[in-house]
């Protein structure tokens, strides 16, 4: 299971806060955190605390000091995603991302080529969010087709099928976990496929409870990546349980720690 | 007609750790040579798909107390050295082409000679200062025995970077411990069992030892003595090293000679089971096939007793990593 983890952003205050100061001490702590947690990828966005791909490369560099850990550039924007990508020290990246848009896939693929990049595509086009598993499947293909005909391998390339909060849009998580199922059929071996997780308990007051357990019904599935609140123990032990049920990690009496040891 | 074949080489994601014994004075110690073992980035002698950046080793047993239980074959060879463990090593070495010893405080064991720490560490430097290839030490399996014997033994090898065993899920602490003061790579044994196999090596990183110093023991057993779960077992901590678990991506030891010298295939007379041949060959040729068997299986350091046993499976290496046989 691949771990990114999603606390670097300016959604968060800190962090918009460091962003708006130049004061890397929050970012520097979180990076560190969630890198002994077991995060695999640290997400790095700017989100709406500025407007200026610098402070996009001024992130990425402050976590690169701090951490040895891969990076998931986040960003709408191309310029935004450009500017994290050129900041890079040689370490593995993952573009966090592009849609199933023509526009935007013409523009994206190659900065995954040009930058030994990985990505990742939502399964959303100009129409919005989809909303039952045809137009996520269909979206999530799009963006594997133009991935693969640019020469990724599909070890590069991570399908995200759009999670929405099960508190206002309940009957979307079973689509969700078809999708995923779905995609899992794209090739051989498959794309990698991955949630932004705290999506669905978004607003719920059992969040963390809902997110687990949707969590782990999703990996039997096919999910093998997940944005998510690495720093939540019981997440990573649920997550740690579940590779060994689907015999995908040796079992030790310690296997939890195992699990984190070895991201 | 031409049938194409299908290309079915894969790509492993992760190399095994590639772990070195020995230290030359260049590093701090006084060996004259080191061996690295491990770094391989395929399956055993998948030479057409991955790299095998260092042979598999052959090291050689040596007991600090005469090898009284050894039976004639294998103990005959060594008749003129049995009581002087540094002519021993120096004999295997100058001799047989030992490119490692194995001292195996067998003296220390309480229920046998019972000898103190001082005298193992004595022992212990003598062979060091006998030859000039790597050490290992290990110990007489008496966790309570060995956790004061090695104290001394550690400090009086100190900067030899010697490979020190065994560390097991009950008794890790000491040599852990001893391992990071001194400088020391350590051998991790679990009996027989992969989930143990993975628990030792959490139990040692979590204590700060550093998971590129540890080798993985998982047990032995003599060709007709369970040596196919053991080979199971070894197949699946390489796959999953390969694959990424970093905890279990360990170079590993099998323990040949101890096991085959006990198995009857080795040491009944002819004239107890006829129709066997002759003990004197016998013996070393299940040696080196047991020895054989486990280099498939992943083994990167063969602890063996025999110098036949070790010729022929020198040879088998040579051969299977694509050069002249020996």
């Amino acid at each position: 299971m691949i771990l990114i983890g999603e606390r670097i952003n300016a959604g968060f205050k800190d962090i918009a806060n460091a962003i708006r100061t130049k004061d890397p001490t929050a970012v520097e702590k979180w990076a560190v955190a969630q890198t002994e947690a077991g995060a695999t990828y640290l997400d790095v966005n700017i989100g709406a605390a500025s407007r200026d791909p610098a402070d996009m490369a001024w992130l990425v560099d402050v976590v690169q000091k701090a951490v040895p850990t891969k990076i998931s550039v986040d960003s709408t924007k191309i310029e935004t995603i450009e500017a994290g990508l050129d900041a890079i020290d040689g370490r593995g990246v993952l573009i966090n991302s592009t849609t199933a848009d023509p526009g935007k896939l013409e523009r994206i693929v190659p900065l995954a080529v040009e930058h030994n990049a990985a990505l990742l595509g939502l399964a959303m086009d100009d129409r919005g969010s989809p909303q039952n598993v045809d137009r996520r499947v269909e979206n999530g293909a799009m963006v594997f087709m133009a991935a693969m005909e640019a020469g990724l391998d599909p070890d590069r390339i991570v399908l995200d099928p759009i999670l929405m909060p099960l508190k206002f849009m309940q009957e979307q998580a079973g689509f969700v976990l078809e999708a995923i199922e779905q995609y899992t059929h794209l090739s051989d071996p498959p794309p990698h496929i991955s949630v932004g997780l705290s999506n669905i308990g978004s607003k719920a007051t059992e969040r963390r409870r809902i997110v687990r357990t949707f969590l782990v019904m999703a990996m039997a599935r096919g999910l093998d990546v997940a944005i998510c609140n690495v720093c939540d123990e019981e997440l990573i032990a649920a997550v740690a349980t579940a590779e060994l049920v689907l015999n995908k990690e040796i079992y030790s009496d310690s296997y939890v720690r195992a699990f984190q040891v070895r991201q | 007609m031409t049938v194409e074949i299908p290309d079915v080489k894969k790509s492993w994601p992760h190399a095994i750790n590639a772990v070195t014994i020995g230290a030359t004075s260049a590093d701090g110690g006084t060996r004259t040579s080191t061996v690295t073992i491990g770094g391989e980035t395929t399956l055993p002698f998948y030479l057409f798909e991955g790299a095998m950046p260092n042979r598999p080793v052959v090291a050689m047993e040596v007991w600090d107390v005469p090898a009284g239980d050894w039976p004639d074959a294998v103990r005959e060879p060594f008749d003129d050295v049995l009581a002087d463990p540094a002519a021993w090593a120096k004999k295997c070495v100058d001799e047989f082409g030992a490119e490692t010893i194995c001292l195996r405080l067998q003296g220390c064991d309480p229920n046998g000679a019972n000898r103190s720490p001082e005298e193992a560490a004595a022992a212990a430097k003598a062979v060091a200062e006998a030859v000039g290839v790597p050490l290992i030490v290990w110990g007489c399996g008496s966790d309570e025995k060995d956790n004061e014997v090695f104290p001394l033994v550690a400090e009086a090898l100190s900067g030899e970077n010697c490979l020190l065993g065994t560390i097991t899920e009950d008794n890790y602490k000491t040599l852990t411990a001893l391992g990071t003061a001194y400088g020391h790579k350590l051998i991790a044994e679990s009996p027989v069992d992969i989930n143990m196999a993975k628990q030792i090596n959490i139990l040692a990183l979590d204590v700060g030892f550093l998971a590129e110093n540890l080798v993985i023991f998982p047990s032995t057993g003599a060709l007709g003595y369970g040596l196919e779960y053991v080979y199971s077992i070894m197949e699946r901590l390489r796959i999953a090293g390969l694959k990424g678990d970093k905890v279990v991506a360990m170079p590993m030891l099998c323990d040949i000679g101890l096991e085959v010298w006990g198995a009857k295939e080795a040491r009944a007379p002819e004239s107890e089971v006829p129709g066997w041949g002759d003990v004197t060959s016998r013996g070393p040729l299940w040696e080196a096939a047991t020895a054989t068997v486990y280099l498939l299986a992943g083994a990167d350091l063969l602890i063996l007793r025999h110098p036949e046993a070790v010729r022929l499976t020198q040879g088998t290496i040579a051969r299977l990593m694509g050069g002249e046989a020996g």
